[in-house]
């Protein structure tokens, strides 16, 4: 970016030039910067329309290749995985069941909910330890959905789609839904 | 920005199945990485930049990881151990396919200095609504395919799997002010690629849609 005299004056005026502003133009998008520094950004940009195009661009794409939309497994991926690591497995014959019960969700893995209306076909031993191991997601848990979603949320979460179009619901409803929940805002019960 | 830090809940959680597979119980293992199938496949993508070896190089990841899970310790969380284990198996795969001497050449032009953010005054939002068409989706994959891998791979472990910049760090062993600066040249040269977007191509029929490419 070419600096004329005038520019160079105003970037004076304003506290930082505007390499220093592109160089720390991601740490003040993920928030890292000091308060100082992020101060004399905010007032970098007010001035400096290339720049605040520069932070537009930047923000832009991190939330457009954030979306989870962009991060989609082939379709089919997680059947082949399955059948690759039954394949080269030391057989246990308990082998379909562990398959069985793992695919019954994201939703065993997370918790008691399914656990109960599959519990008579899931060995002793499994059952048992899933009830203490999963951390189970509260069947009432208030959720969210999004219309073309595919992940239940937490109201508050920020890397929910669609944003204007969500509906509430239990988490219950929303498992029964075949919906995953967020790996993000639900982490702690993952 | 910070939500997917270190979680003691999830940790115990993951120690106390990978404990239980290492006794026998090869069944859990699936449910152990269950939620980093994405991660692992999207890493390997990053680095392979073609979806069936993507998936292949996942799978044998996580079946090496299965193999070796006797070695794992605990020192690191178990998903950055995973992911290790799927860059390496990626570099190999790659080095074995010659990939190598085709690598882009932004490879070797991309170094680490100083960038200059292409000038325009104004960013047109591309809305993320967009994102329902596959051929936005696609558009913004191919740009990502036009960074050099170091890059390329910081940016996917960053900003569309969130790891922290810390983790990120881990899994490719560099350090974190090195994730920062590829992060930040990452993010400029996808802006710098994806500009022509601000003309009003996003919301109309893509003219790129049929490899007629309108930012060259
Ligand atoms: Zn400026
Ligand atoms: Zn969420």
């Amino acid at each position: 970016m070419e600096c004329d005299a005038g520019v160079c004056e105003r970037e004076q005026a304003m506290g930082i030039t505007c390499e220093t502003m592109w160089r720390e133009s991601s740490n003040y998008i993920d928030g890292t910067l000091s308060p100082d520094l992020q101060q004399s950004i905010d007032e970098h940009i007010k001035a400096c329309q290339a720049c605040a195009s520069v932070l537009a661009g930047l923000q832009n794409i991190v939330t457009l290749y954030g979306d989870e939309r962009m991060a989609e497994l082939p379709s089919g991926f997680s059947r082949r995985l399955h059948r690759r690591l039954e394949a080269n497995m030391p057989t246990t014959r308990r082998n379909f069941f562990g398959w069985a019960v793992a695919l019954a969700g994201s939703v065993l893995a997370v918790g008691g909910i399914e656990l109960s209306r599959a519990s008579h076909q899931v060995p002793d031993s499994i059952s048992k330890h899933s009830q203490h191991l999963a951390k189970p997601i509260p069947p009432d848990m208030q959720v969210v959905v999004s219309e073309k979603g595919r992940l239940f949320h937490l109201a508050a979460c920020p890397f929910i789609i669609n944003r204007e179009t969500i509906r509430h619901m239990t988490a219950s409803v929303a498992l029964a839904q075949g919906l995953s929940p967020c790996t993000r805002c639900l982490s702690k019960y993952l | 920005m910070t939500l997917l830090q270190e979680n003691p809940a999830e940790t115990a959680y993951e120690a106390e199945l990978i404990q239980r597979i290492k006794s026998g119980e090869h069944d859990l293992f699936y449910r152990l990485i269950q939620p980093y199938e994405r991660r692992v496949y999207a890493t390997a993508l990053s680095i392979v930049r073609n979806e069936a070896d993507a998936e292949d190089i996942a799978q044998d990841s996580i079946l090496k990881a299965f193999r070796h899970l006797s070695q794992f310790r605990g020192e690191a969380r178990f998903s950055t151990w995973l992911l290790q284990i799927t860059i390496n198996e990626a570099r190999m795969r790659k080095r074995r396919m010659t990939l190598r001497a085709m690598e882009s050449i932004s490879d070797q032009q991309n170094d680490e200095g100083d960038y200059m953010p292409r000038e325009f005054a104004d960013w047109r939002e591309i809305p993320s609504e967009s994102l329902e068409r596959k051929e936005i989706r696609t558009a913004l994959v191919e740009a990502l395919s036009s960074l050099g891998e170091k890059y390329r791979s910081v940016f996917v472990l960053r900003d569309i799997q969130h790891l922290s910049i810390e983790e990120t760090a881990r899994v490719l062993e560099i350090s974190p002010g090195s994730v920062k600066t590829r992060l930040l040249r990452a993010r400029l040269m996808l802006r710098d690629f994806l500009s022509p977007g601000l003309n009003g191509q996003w919301s109309a029929t893509p003219a790129f849609a049929k490899g007629n490419k309108p930012w060259e």
